[in-house]
């Protein structure tokens, strides 16, 4: 267990220099950062001026390394727009982004367990159909064209919710039921899929034999084991959701990272953006790490390869 | 479950198979359909799709009271014809998804072939670049880029096709490697033959089946991105008749004119669905066995 545990450990810290290294490259490709932070109509010697400050003169490795040091210190330097250190911005915003992650999430999983279980006991009927009818139904719809329809309806047609903001608990509803929604359709097809699987087994046969109640059977025996794989999926769904709120947070306004990281997009606002695409890499990183450590707990015989 | 009676026809993929799952023909036929009508664009729209009319704007669709068989799915805030912008936008749909998809199909491809045959250091390598590009949120790295490069139709496909792959590698790497180790695959070594005609023509047509479900659902996944980049302004630029930028566009006219942006939505959501249900269908036709 130490020697996987190490292993993964020492992949997971490479993996996560590679990111920063894409993350800081990556908005360097054009080259001419110093022009594009100066804006149109800059003098050559407010370019040359903006060159200096920020050391873009400086070979890229060194840039690099430079940044890398900081980084690894906890500065990762300061906002070009907002004018303030990144580190605090990040500490400010990343508390609605969890907040609008886990509600997502429990939402999809809400929707996804009930219904999986559903199309699982009455799979190949009509209810199976329509259950995954509904998951087809979700992946197909575009996030931000549910948003658009969620805000017409219930901000602005029957005023109970506002469109915008994240003032109080009611502004994260919306947000929260459309990423739900859109995340729902990846755990219901698991844990159908799962539940097909365990209720084929002896041992739900076996219970069935003794003669216990049906859904005893379905919750206590086949649910439990269908419920492994989805840990797996919560943890790199999650990941996905703290990157993938950047729609959703731009559209209502909810001020988290992936609004920050969409408006810093606008300004060019590197040092801003380089930071959470490197903190959402190693959120992924470390979130896929422990879902892997939890599933070598579990099963024994992952723990060789 | 146990049929005994033999099929019609010895055929695998013959059409009395295919008649079997529903959702094949229905989502594959709405997908022909929409590639008909994206295809056929310039002799089916009514109007120019670019053509500004600021006497006819927001003119609503014929089915409202005050719409009229002119422009049947009326006029956007610029007077231009929806219809015709609708019909000319599921071009920009169709062929960034199917672009960008053939650039990642490509790259996940080479990299699971040569990750799932040849195992060992070059598996690690394949498997450590899989990891790094799935520890990147996808949207935030399409936004930066296109924004860095400007937006327009090729930057997108080229970042998606650079961005999609990963689903392509793990998938090809793990059929690859229990192909790898099947008789055929020794004896093709044993009689002497290349490293590259065993990966191009034994290993590779094995993999087609995967290959095509794993295609259409990218396919609808990059459609669904391209709007999503264009919605926020980092895609396709206007006056491109893109669904996402249609949306976009008509933000801000949401609350008098609803259809603005339920017309594209639909339509995204129609087409993204048709591929979808197609693609479910073709895993089952394709491997009955892991029908659940």
């Amino acid at each position: 267990m130490l020697i996987y545990l190490s292993k993964r450990l020492g992949l997971s810290v490479l993996v996560a220099l590679f990111a920063s290294i894409l993350a800081f490259s990556l908005l360097r490709l054009q080259g001419n950062a110093a022009s594009a932070l100066a804006g149109e109509g800059a003098r050559p010697e407010d370019i040359a001026l903006i060159i200096q400050t920020y050391g873009l003169d400086r070979p890229l490795v060194v840039q690099y390394l430079s940044w890398l040091g900081d980084v690894l210190q906890g500065d990762f330097g300061t906002s070009y727009f907002f004018r303030s250190p990144v580190a605090d911005l990040i500490l400010a915003k990343v508390g609605n982004t969890v907040i609008l992650a886990l509600a997502s999430l429990s939402i999809a999983l809400c929707l996804a367990i009930p219904l999986g279980v559903l199309a699982a006991v009455y799979s190949g009927t009509w209810i199976d159909r329509i259950c995954v009818l509904i998951s087809l139904m979700g992946q197909a719809l575009p996030s931000f064209f549910l948003a658009l329809c969620l805000i017409m309806v219930f901000a602005i047609k029957l005023r109970w919710l506002p469109a915008s903001g994240d003032a109080s608990w009611r502004h994260f509803v919306l947000p929260a039921l459309t990423l739900g929604y859109y995340i729902t359709p990846p755990f219901m097809r698991l844990v159908r899929a799962g539940m097909i699987d365990a209720l084929g087994n002896d041992y739900v046969r076996t219970a069935r034999a003794k003669g216990l109640p049906g859904y005893r059977v379905v919750t206590k025996h086949a649910l439990r084991n269908a419920l492994v794989p989805v840990v797996g999926l919560v943890a790199v769904q999650l990941g996905l959701l703290i990157g993938g709120s950047v729609v959703i947070e731009s559209i209502f306004a909810l001020d988290g990272l992936g609004y920050l990281a969409y408006q810093s997009i606008g300004y060019r606002d590197f040092p801003v953006l380089q930071a959470v695409v490197l903190l959402l890499a190693v959120v992924y990183v470390v979130l896929v790490l422990l879902a892997d450590l939890v599933n070598a707990w579990i099963d024994p015989r992952l723990r060789v390869s | 479950m146990t049929d005994l009676s033999p099929p019609a026809t010895p055929g695998r993929y013959s059409w009395s198979r295919i008649k079997e799952h529903p959702s094949l023909v229905i989502g594959g036929g709405m997908v022909l359909l929409i590639v008909l009508m994206a295809v056929f664009a310039p002799v089916i729209a009514p109007h120019d799709p670019l053509a500004q009319n600021i006497t006819a704007r927001t003119i609503p669709p014929v089915w409202y009271e005050n719409g009229s068989w002119e422009h049947i799915l009326g006029t956007d805030q610029l007077g231009r014809d929806y219809l015709s912008r609708l019909i000319y936008g599921a071009r920009v749909s169709l062929f960034i998804g199917f672009a960008a998809v053939s650039i990642a199909g490509v790259i996940g491809t080479v990299l699971g072939l040569l990750g799932g045959y040849f195992g060992g250091r070059i598996d690690s390598f394949v498997t450590f670049v899989t990891t790094i590009r799935l520890s990147l949120p996808v949207i935030l790295v399409a936004l930066a880029v296109v924004a860095v490069f400007g937006g327009s139709i090729t930057i997108v496909v080229i970042v998606l096709g650079l961005l999609k792959w990963d689903r392509f590698a793990v998938v090809i790497r793990a059929t690859t490697a229990q192909i790898a180790r099947l008789d055929y695959i020794r004896s093709a070594q044993a009689a002497g033959a290349s490293t590259f005609y065993i990966l191009t023509r034994e290993v590779l047509p094995n993999l087609t089946p995967q290959l095509i479900v794993i295609a259409t659902i990218e396919i609808a996944s990059a459609i669904l991105m391209e709007a999503a980049l264009s919605f926020l302004g980092l895609g396709v630029q206007p006056p491109t008749p893109s669904w996402g930028l249609m949306i976009s566009e008509a933000k801000a006219y949401m609350f008098f004119s609803f259809w603005l942006i339920a017309i594209p939505g639909l339509a995204l959501a129609t087409l993204v669905f048709a591929i979808n249900m197609a693609g479910d269908g073709l895993r089952d036709l394709i491997s009955p066995d892991r029908r659940g």
